[in-house]
């Protein structure tokens, strides 16, 4: 075996350096971010809080109903009071708040990128590296410029969970955007439409249900970052899990660990279902 | 002609990543092929001049790859064109701002797509109103302005259904609408019937000459079906590989085709459809009048060669047909010349289509009469001029007559 001769590099140090840099200097943006993140979720858990128990299964029932069947919502508020007996209700909720805030502001920021991403080849080209780098960089390791910059707590996890679940929903506005027949783009433009019109009139509508489609996902990625961003201090049932590791504690692991997977049904499923929705009055393609 | 309502000036249109820089090679009459093999650049349109008169529907007809659909989106600009200039009722559309072309797309042209365009995430009546909608128009006004539209179309009572609820004719319709709505000068029809089935294609045909009888609209109008061009024109422009071949109307492209390819192409054409009497008939030699007498009708016959004559009177209104064996007997029994005179005349008018003349040639004993408007004999028509119009290739005249 021959050894690697004494070159070093030392790239670990440039980011590291970075980092620091990225601290002092955008101290003002983080706050910002801190803010806006921690207001965000705060809000939904007192909002969710404030529903009571009861209220929040027959909502579930309700949604499961609207948009799978009477069956699924029924199977749905079942999950729900389930977690409940196990005595994980306030850990689901917290969860909940974090996975919701975290879709919510997905959202507000990757749906106008993707839609400028389609928009413009040379702001694709730029994006496209990094939502790779975003989606296959482990998720471990942005958990450590996260505590950096918001230290331990929540926000630093619906940081992490963000960098990895805003991809899908980029791409996929990006995608259903440019995948909008180029006839009905046409003919919207032969009537004088200006490129806002177009785009809020015509161009979402027809992309919406491949949009959705990137919600689910995104949503479905953000629940799968609940048990790693509980590293950085998330709390909720991902913490749950963390704490039965470090006990080894194999009833609390398996009810902490199925509640998520109850929670991770009833999402796919309902928004899965808004997406159907949407897709109802399209012609088969 | 000064007051044409749509001029197309020497317009090019070449896509690729330099397509200025490709028009003097196409200039120097390099072919399509060549271009695109030698630059990368695909020619689209080459140095199209047309003008298109107010109220007429001007068919541009060509096979796909032909330009033709390149050509149309020329005249609302989806297409902006490389080289050349657009006149509309005097402007020049090519030089519009943004803003201005966005007026005039709002206010002066429409545009129905091969497959529609329609919005399928909005009701048919929402579809409509969409050109009303983006220009401000007040939503219980532009709800009543669609709904005059569908029932233009025929379409009353689908109002608040979707557009894939919907066959396909029944889809073009409400494309048809919409682009109605907005009440342009202009309405541009890339393809409209092409992907609907023969019989609706026929109904749909019918249908927007119905409409365009009321509307008069300047239509122009894509297709690669060379009955459905002859059919709907007034005038039709033939296109290959991105240029014009030839403008003119559907009889005279019929008669006279500028070259091979057009003649290859309007082969298959049902000339009965298109030609008219006046395009078949013979222009009278002999005409007897009836204070001739049966002395003269008997000469102009044997000078002529022929075994009846058509009477008319001094203004040269149809009175009738003489054969030369009632004339020889009129003359042996001392009969007038309207004694013997045969009213049994089938007249038909200059305009008929030689398809409605083929029956009433079969039943007739003696040579059709074409009549214009006002009843003035202009012609007759052999059973062989039926027969010999509808081939391409000139027929030795026969020596048939009535029989």
């Amino acid at each position: 075996m021959s050894d690697f001769p004494a070159i070093q590099s030392h790239l670990g140090d440039y980011v590291s350096d970075f980092v620091d840099f990225l601290d002092n200097a955008l101290a003002g943006l983080f706050d910002f971010i801190f803010f806006i993140s921690s207001r965000t979720i705060n809000g939904i858990e007192a909002f969710l809080d404030f529903l009571p128990w009861w209220l929040f299964l027959v909502l579930i029932f309700l949604l499961g109903w609207y948009f799978k069947s009477l069956w699924s919502g029924l199977l749905y508020a079942f999950f729900i009071f389930l977690v409940g007996t196990f005595g994980l209700w306030e850990e689901m909720m917290m969860t909940i708040s974090i996975v919701l805030s975290a879709v919510i502001i997905c959202l507000v920021i990757g749906i106008p990128l993707g839609v400028w991403m389609a928009f413009s080849k040379g702001f694709s080209t730029v994006m496209r590296p990094f939502l790779d780098a975003m989606q296959t960089m482990p998720s471990f390791v942005y958990l450590i410029p996260a505590i950096f910059f918001f230290g331990l707590g929540n926000v630093s996890a619906i940081f992490a969970t963000l960098i990895y679940a805003l991809p899908p929903v980029i791409r996929l506005t990006e995608l259903a955007i440019r995948g909008v027949d180029p006839e009905v783009v046409e003919s919207a433009q032969s009537f004088g439409s200006s490129r806002w019109q177009m785009l809020t009139k015509v161009q979402l509508p027809q992309a919406l249900p491949t949009i959705m489609a990137g919600v689910n996902q995104t949503t479905m990625m953000a629940l799968a970052m609940v048990v790693i961003a509980s590293m950085v201090g998330a709390q909720g049932l991902g913490e749950q899990v963390l704490i039965s590791i470090n006990r080894i504690d194999i009833a609390l692991g398996f009810e902490a660990g199925i509640s998520i997977v109850f929670l991770a049904i009833i999402i796919d499923r309902v928004t899965g279902g808004v997406a159907d929705r949407f897709q109802k009055h399209r012609r088969a393609k | 002609m000064a007051n044409s309502k749509v001029k197309i000036d020497h317009v090019s249109k070449i896509f690729g990543s330099k397509p200025k820089s490709v028009i003097p090679q196409v200039k120097n009459g390099k072919s399509k092929a060549e271009i695109l093999e030698e630059t990368g650049h695909t020619v689209g349109v080459y140095d199209a001049s047309m003008e298109i008169e107010e109220g007429e529907i001007f068919v541009i007809m060509g096979l796909s790859g032909s330009g033709k659909s390149t050509l149309i989106r020329c005249f609302n600009l989806l297409n902006k064109p490389t080289d050349g200039s657009i006149y509309v009722d005097g402007e020049n559309i090519v030089e519009y701002n943004s803003s201005q072309l966005k007026k005039f797309r709002q206010d002066k042209i429409a545009m129905v797509f091969q497959h529609f365009g329609l919005f399928d995430h909005r009701t048919v009546l929402e579809n409509i109103e969409y050109g009303l909608e983006i220009k401000n128009v007040s939503k219980e006004k532009r709800r009543q302005i669609a709904r005059e539209n569908l029932e233009v179309v025929g379409l009353k009572g689908y109002e608040d259904k979707y557009p894939d609820e919907l066959s396909g004719g029944m889809q073009q319709r409400v494309g048809l609408a919409r682009a109605l709505a907005n009440d342009p000068d202009i309405l541009l029809m890339d393809e409209p019937f092409s992907a609907l089935d023969p019989l609706i294609r026929r109904e749909m045909q019918l249908e927007l000459l119905d409409i365009q009888e009321r509307l008069k609209k300047t239509i122009i109008f894509i297709t690669h079906d060379v009955n459905e061009a002859f059919k709907l024109g007034d005038r039709v422009a033939v296109m290959k590989d991105g240029k014009v071949v030839q403008i003119g109307t559907p009889e005279t492209i019929l008669e006279s085709p500028a070259n091979d390819y057009i003649s290859d192409f309007i082969k298959d054409i049902d000339r009965s459809k298109i030609l008219q009497a006046e395009n078949v008939m013979i222009k009278p030699n002999a005409l007897v009048s009836l204070k001739d007498g049966l002395k003269v009708a008997i000469k102009e016959m044997e000078e002529n060669g022929i075994s009846s004559v058509f009477v008319v009177d001094r203004s040269r209104n149809l009175q009738g047909i003489v054969t030369i064996d009632d004339a020889i007997e009129g003359i042996k029994e001392k009969k007038s010349l309207e004694d013997v005179l045969n009213q049994d005349v089938t007249t038909v008018g200059k305009d008929e289509y030689v398809n409605d003349i083929i029956p009433k040639a079969l039943e007739s004993k003696y040579p059709l009469a074409v009549t214009s408007g006002n009843g003035r004999l202009e012609g007759f028509i052999l059973r062989v001029h039926v027969l010999s119009g509808l081939v391409a290739e000139e027929v030795n005249e026969s020596t048939e007559y009535h029989g």
